[in-house]
Formats: structure tokens, sequence, C-alpha cells
């Protein structure tokens, strides 16, 4: 019988090739349809694989989307696609290469590390889980990031970011370190920082502007007990990076947090 | 100088020769009207007209009427308009208010008129004789393979082409209410009316609560800009995910629900902390462009195994397009809320004045979606002021699959239209968290009230079927050539794409 694979998007609609070797599952990404590609990882996932490396990955969508699970570890060479790791719930993900827009969307549990520069909303709505990225991310990165009971979320960009980052943030801690950057002459972050901020916090590596920052965000100097909280972030963060902790906390940093829970309790008068 | 310029609304008459002096107006009020000094004695400044003491006041003694004070007579300044910005003067807030629009725009559906079969064909008593009302929910596709059944029959192929749809006994769903803006009892009530009805009941923004969970086959569950609630286990939970973009009474906007109504059940359920301020971004930040939407759609069925997933817009001046874009972005189905959808608290700037009337969205989406060869990928919804079973046959004539309720659902279950919800003091005890009101609705007898209604409307939808001529549901679904209208100009004709009466 004759089969010839359809083309969707750009990819083939087949099943990925599949090579188990010892305790890693390899996926043949390249070129393959995302679809078939998120199919094949569920299904190993829930087959009992514990290590899946996917390769040749260049834009597959929903990588580790919707995975819940946990002690599950997937890399991924190339470059992942939108909405990486969206409503994650548990797995480990690191990407060695860049990430597109989405990366940690609406995500309750697991790590994320990117060895590359991310894209936009990073982080949308996040829960809890731990997003790490090497260099720099787009716009309205944190934005809206929660924190429930225990789940915490922390963000780590290692670059700088452009506008709107933090915005809504209503808990969980998000930070900026403006160090592995294509752009040395943009500001660590864009402008409006933390607008509409009404919980969690933002720790920025040195300082920030105050004209960039949201109205309802106050800007004070790191404190100890702030260092308390970020040195165990940042030693995870440099491990996972290879990058000099020493170099990291070699500045201080600047804490933005916001004045009310209730930014907006004012504003409305019952009729 | 005065507190206030507004005088109150209302007045509370009790007929003090009637009372028993048993203080239950007193009890039952959740706004504190009353006050008890041997006799219930009113401050009629804080009465919004729910009726709550008149129903349980044993004697009968108590009737509300409007305050007759006279303003200067004024068409153009009416005293609504000076009140408000007397308001606006006093506080210098947006104000605030809640269920759907009430101004005076003309009502369409109150200009429709159905056919009735006479003489040269049939009328069908639906007493006696079949009348199907199931619909289902959801995508169909443009052809589907079958195969012998070996009995003599077809069947359908394995993925012969059907995707996921929902059965519906009756086209009338409830519509999304969040857990937070109504009470916990007012979803139990709605998730058990809905399981029994084999209709959908929605969640609304807020999560879903684990009490609701034995019927989550039958709720819908929204994924809305603020992401509340929303983790892998609810998308798995619910029969069908609906990404809400907007709302008919506040297009465009998004929404605060207040940290005081933020109890410890509500920040369980949406997942946030006690107290803090649950706030929706206006737009979903990942969703910019109908490629974004699409993106999302796929996003929600590649974590939830491909369930059906809706979106739901408000009406707006350029809804049969966007409708278009999101039925190509593969939504199962798209849910119109129309101008004068309810809401639990809403700007009252964005609610009277933004947004189009359903009955015009329903049509023109109909339309758009068939000139475009794309009506079957995805059910028209159709909520925004559904009052009646006849405007329930009207929408599905004029091209929706299904309406939603919402407003008249709570009115099932005590709601008196005083539009206060936003206050949370609600003496029925629907838009509130204070436990010593939310125990006035039993989920048990709400669910009844519930089902009576559906059920009253699906029997009278039945009766218009029959006297149509037609013994199914389907047959009625954009059959605009069994409307006309009557005191509409001939370009709101063309665009319901109705007859006037008499053609």
């Amino acid at each position: 019988m004759s089969y010839t694979a359809a083309v969707v998007e750009g990819y083939s609609d087949v099943a990925p090739q599949v090579r188990r070797d010892g305790g890693v599952t390899t996926v043949d990404a390249r070129g393959v349809y995302y679809r078939r590609v998120n199919e094949t990882v569920r299904q190993a996932i829930s087959d009992g694989a514990t290590h899946l490396v996917l390769t040749g990955v260049n834009g597959q969508r929903y990588i580790g989307t919707g995975v819940s699970a946990h002690g599950v570890r997937i890399d991924v060479h190339g470059t992942a696609g939108n909405d990486l790791g969206m409503l994650m719930d548990g797995p480990m993900i690191e990407v060695f290469g860049n990430a597109q827009d989405g990366v940690g969307n609406t995500m309750n549990a697991g790590t994320i590390v990117v060895h590359g520069d991310a894209g936009d909303v990073l982080g949308y709505g996040m829960r809890g889980g731990h997003v790490y990225i090497r260099g720099d991310v787009g716009y309205r990165v944190g934005i809206h990031m929660k924190a429930y009971e225990n789940l915490v979320p922390v963000l780590v960009c290692g670059g700088k970011a452009r506008d709107f980052f933090g915005e809504y943030m209503a808990g969980g801690i998000a930070v900026l370190l403006g160090m592995n950057t294509q752009f040395p002459e943009e500001p660590v972050a864009g402008s409006f920082l933390g607008a509409g901020m009404h919980g969690g916090v933002i720790y920025v590596r040195g300082t920030v502007e105050p004209w960039r920052c949201g109205k309802e965000v106050g800007i004070f100097e790191a404190t100890e007990e702030d260092m308390a909280t970020l040195v165990p972030l940042l030693r995870d963060y440099c491990s996972a990076m290879g990058m000099d902790f020493d170099e990291v906390t070699s500045q201080p940093f600047t804490r933005l947090a916001p004045f009310s829970h209730r930014p907006y309790g004012k504003l409305y008068v019952p009729l | 100088m005065p507190g206030t310029y507004i005088q109150p609304e209302f007045r509370v008459k009790i007929d003090y020769d009637k009372c028993h002096k048993c203080g239950r107006c007193v009890q039952q009020c959740g706004w504190g009207v009353y006050s008890f000094n041997e006799r219930p004695i009113p401050d009629d400044s804080k009465c919004r007209a729910c009726h709550r003491c008149v129903t349980f006041c044993p004697a009968h003694c108590i009737t509300i009427e409007k305050n007759a004070l006279a303003y200067k007579d004024n068409d153009n300044w009416t005293v609504d308009a000076r009140k408000a910005i007397w308001r606006q003067a006093e506080t210098g807030g947006v104000l605030l208010t809640s269920m759907g629009n009430p101004r005076p725009y003309p009502r369409i559906f109150d200009h429709l008129l159905l056919d009735a079969c006479q003489v040269t064909n049939p009328s069908i008593d639906p007493l006696r004789e079949p009348m199907e009302l199931r619909t289902y929910l959801g995508r169909k596709p443009d052809a589907v393979s079958v195969e012998a059944d070996g009995a003599g029959g077809y069947r359908l192929a394995p993925n012969g082409g059907m995707t996921a749809n929902i059965q519906l006994d009756a086209p009338i769903i409830f519509s999304p209410m969040s857990y937070g803006s109504v009470s916990l009892n007012v979803h139990k009530s709605l998730a058990m009316a809905a399981q029994r009805l084999g209709t959908l009941m929605n969640t609304g923004e807020g999560g879903l609560h684990a009490d609701l969970y034995p019927y989550q086959d039958r709720v819908i569950v929204q994924v809305a800009s603020g992401r509340f609630g929303v983790d892998p286990e609810y998308l798995g939970r619910g029969a069908a995910i609906e990404i809400k973009i907007g709302q008919g009474a506040k297009p465009g906007i998004g929404g605060h629900l207040p940290g005081e109504k933020i109890d410890k059940e509500v920040s369980s359920t949406r997942m946030i902390p006690q107290g803090t301020d649950a706030i929706s971004p206006a737009p979903h930040h990942d969703i910019y462009s109908i490629e974004d939407l699409r993106q999302l759609i796929y996003a929600l069925k590649e974590a939830s195994g491909y369930k059906p997933v809706g979106v739901k817009i408000a009406a707006v001046h350029n809804v049969a397009a966007i409708a278009s874009g999101i039925v190509r972005a593969g939504a199962d189905y798209i849910y119109l809320d129309g101008f004068r959808g309810g809401t639990g608290a809403a700007p009252q700037v964005i609610r009277d004045h933004i947004g189009i009337p359903i009955e015009v969205a329903i049509a023109v989406v109909d339309q758009r979606l068939r000139d475009e060869g794309i009506r079957n990928h995805a059910s028209i919804v159709a909520a925004g002021s559904i009052r009646s079973s006849a405007d329930a046959a009207k929408a599905i004539a004029l091209g929706a699959d299904v309406v939603a309720i919402g407003s008249a659902a709570l009115m099932a279950l005590g709601c008196h239209l005083c539009q206060s919800c936003h206050t949370g003091c609600c003496s029925w005890g629907l838009t509130t968290q204070k436990p010593e009101l939310t125990r006035r609705l039993d989920p048990e007898w709400g669910a009844e009230r519930l089902v009576n209604l559906v059920s009253a409307w699906s029997h009278e939808i039945q009766e218009i079927l029959g006297a149509l001529g037609v013994n199914a549901i389907e047959s009625l679904r954009g059959s605009r050539e069994r409307l006309r209208s009557v005191g509409l100009d001939a370009q709101m004709n063309a665009v319901l794409g109705v007859k006037p009466v008499g053609m």
C-alpha cells in the first residue's frame, strides 16, 4: 500500500521516529506535525518513559502542554514552538535552543529551562513551577502570575525584557538579571514594568528608572530578607545555566512590590 | 451640606395595624433597610425593591412603592441622569451596576412573529406525536464515511470524520455565571438541573468547585483572561471548554471580583489568595489575533484530549466577520452574547451603551457562515436576554442552534431583577457569599425550579413547532421564512433576512 504523508502547516502528518535506548526515549521531531509529536510524547509518558529527548524540533507547538506527570524529563533540541509547557503539571523541560511565545502559559508545576531567548507572554497566569530563561524575553512576560497556597511560581530571565514585564502580577517571584543579552544598549526592562501589579514580587539586578514602572508599584532596595529568598533561587538558576553565582550577585538587587492587593478598590461606586 | 442629593427610589410602607411585630422583615433584608424598635422601622434609602421582605412577611403588611417625589419635567435630563451626576460628583467613581441593560432600546424579538399551519399543511399535536428537541452542540463534519454493519445497514466508520458533540435534550443551556459572582448553592442548583434536564451549565470564569464534580459531564468549563482555577484537571473534568473573550453586558473590558468577595471557598476554587482582587484582564494576552485564538483553541484541545472548545464573544458591530474567524480558528461552537446580557457587576456606561442586539447578531452570523459554507463547522449558542420560550424559538428560527439563559435562570431561583448583584448583599442569597444569605437557597429546591422552567419552555417550544407543522427543532433552525417582522424598517428586515408581515 503506498502512502503519502499529508502536509499540515508545513509539517508531515506522520508519527515521528522513536528510538528507545536504555532509559532514554528519543523522538525525531524533524519536520513532523506537532500533533503527532505530542501524541507520541504523551503516549511514551503514559507507557512509563521518564526521559524523553526530542531532536530536530523547529517550531512545533504545545510541547509538554497539559502533561501531568512527575519525575519526567523532556529535553528539546532545536527551537520550541509556542505554548511550550502550557498548563503543564510536573515535568521538567530543558530546551537547548530558543523558545517562542507563551512558555509556561497557565502552568501549574514543573520546571522549564531555556538555554536561549524566549518570546512574548512568557509565564502568563503561571500558578506554580519554575521557568528559567538564559537570555532575553519579549513583551508582557510574567503577566498575571499568581500564587496559591504552597504554589509559588518562579520566573528568572537572564537577559532583558520588553514592555509590561509582570503586568497584573498577582503572586509569585519574577527575576530579571539583564546579563545575557543581545541588546547591551537597552534598559533591563521596557516600560510599564509591573503595571497593575497587585501581588507577588519582582527582583531586578541593578536598578530601574522609576518612570518605567507602573503606578501600582513601589521600588525598594532588596533587603537581607529579600536576598534570603533570592539566593537559593539564583543558585539553582546558575547551576541550571552554568553561570557564576558570584558574578550574578555582584550587583545589588531592586525589589518591586505592589502598594495594594486591591489597586482598584476605590475606582467603582455602586449605583 | 447634605450627605447626598439622591432621594430614595422607593418607599417602604408597613401597615402597622396588621404588622405582627415579628421582625422577620428585619432578618430577611440583605441591605439592612429595617431597624426594630417595638416595630420594624424602614430606611427607604437602602431599599432595592427586591421584595424579599414582602414575600416573607407573614401578615402581608409590607408594600414597596415608587417614591412619588416630583422632579421638574425634562425629557432630556432624565431623573436617572441627574442622579448619576450627583453620585459621581459625590464620589469620583465609575458607576457600577448589574444585570442586563434596562434601557428602552428596541426589542427586536417583540417585532418578530412566528408562522403557523392553516388548511394547506397540517399542524402537529405534540402531546400525542413525536416532537424532537434533541440538539447536538459541536462541529458537524462536511462528510462522514460509513461502513456496512453486517446486518444489511450502515454505521459510522471508525474515524469516519465525526468529532465530539454534546447531546442536549433541549436547545436551552445555562449561561456562564462564576462561582464568586453567584453562590455555590446557585452553582449546585444549576448543575443538578442540567444533569436532570440533559443540558449544560457553565462554570463562568471562577473555577469548578469540588461539590460539582458529580455533575461534570454536564458542565462547560470556562477559560477567561484571568485563567482562574484553570489547570489540567479542570479541563479534564468539563464536558466542553469555553474560551471567554467577551460578555454582552461588558464587551471589551475585563472584570474585577473585589477582594472582599474572595472568601476561603472562592479562593480555593479560583486558586488565588483570599482577599486579593481577582482581576481579569480586558483581553487574553495570548490572543491578539484570530491566529492566536486558534493557538489557544488547540492548546486546550491538546491539553484535554480534544474535547469540544467553544468561544464566547459579545455581539459587537462587526460580529459576522469575527464569528467567521472564530469558526475558521477551529471553535466547535460560538457563543454570541447580545447587548442585553446580564452581569454580576459592570460599569453602567459600558453595559448601557456598547454592543448590538442578539437578534441581529444571530441573523448576520448565521448568514455569514452559510454564505461561506462553514455553518456546519460550529454550533451557534445565542444569549443576551432570552426571556421566554418565544424568544428562544425566534432565536432558533433566526439561526441559533441553542439558547443560553442566565437572568431567567436566576429569576427561577428567586431573583427579582433589582440590579444590585454588585453589592454582594443579595437578599435572595444568589449573588452573595455571605453564609447567612447563601443558605437561603436550597440547591435541591433550586434544581427543581430550574427543571420546571426549562421543562415548561420545552413544552411551549414543542407547541410552537407543532403549530409550524414541523416535528423537530432542526426544522426550525435558521428557517427565517417562518418569521415575519412587524414595525421594523426595510433595512432592518434585510439585515435580519426576514420579510415583513403580509409578504
